[in-house]
């Protein structure tokens, strides 16, 4: 049993997104622009 | 102590404009999100591409004002996490990646012998000048070469088609090439790529 409870115990590992992620994502919600009109919305991404 | 914002709160600051609160929403759930795709695809640049792939949703449907606090916003994201998992594998059974290692490689098996086109512009261009420098060649000389050459016979073929021994179609292959070369060098004739 104790073989098929640790057969992967990598599943388990806790990791993070690395900061660079982080960093993308914050910027390109600070760059993205919704723009509504006439019930309709649009995007922009002001890069 | 960190003090700890409600996630609903820190929602509705960042759909009034307060980019602080997504920082802080990821920030709050950076490990357990990342944690949870990598436990599913066990790739860790898979898991950097979900995750982001998962916040670009997030922020594209905050940002357009969509979100319904009808649930909690942690199992929210888990779910469009988890539907990115599933395109994940859907995708790569549909078109699976196959990485080679040390010991073999797959493009050795399913490379593409072909010439680019600049090579086969060159490769026809040589054809063709020396189509006309053994247009240059005296007739034995160059039945011979055609024969040789072209037609891939061997020298008894050659001397049983021509009429002559094999030795005289040795000679005159070995004359057609002495002749062939004197033309190329006379000429200035550059036939290599």
């Amino acid at each position: 049993m104790a073989k098929i409870y640790f057969e992967n115990p990598d599943k388990c590992a806790l990791i993070k997104a690395r900061p660079e992620t982080v960093s993308f994502l914050l910027n390109y919600s600070k760059s993205l622009e919704i723009v509504k009109f006439d019930g309709l919305s649009f995007e922009n991404n002001l890069n | 102590m960190e003090l700890q914002i409600d996630d609903s709160v820190l929602v509705r600051d960042y759909m009034n404009g307060d980019e602080r609160a997504l920082e802080l929403l990821i920030s709050k759930h950076n490990q357990r999100i990342s944690s949870f795709i990598y436990s599913k695809v066990m790739d860790r640049e898979i898991t950097e591409d979900i995750f982001q792939d998962t916040f670009i949703k997030v922020i594209r449907t905050l940002k357009r004002g969509t979100y319904s606090e009808e649930g909690k916003f942690l199992p929210w994201v888990m779910r469009i996490a988890h539907n990115l998992i599933i395109d994940h594998f859907r995708k790569n059974r549909r078109m699976p990646r196959f990485e080679g290692n040390d010991d073999f490689n797959i493009f050795s098996l399913i490379c593409d012998d072909r010439l680019n086109a600049e090579r086969q512009i060159i490769k026809d261009q040589i054809d063709s000048d020396l189509e006309l420098l053994i247009e240059e060649l005296p007739e034995d000389q160059r039945t011979v070469l055609i024969m040789r050459i072209y037609r891939d016979m061997s020298f008894k073929e050659i001397s049983e088609n021509t009429g002559v021994s094999i030795n005289t179609a040795l000679g005159r292959m070995r004359y057609a090439l002495i002749n062939l070369r004197k033309i190329i060098e006379r000429n200035n004739i550059v036939l290599t790529n």
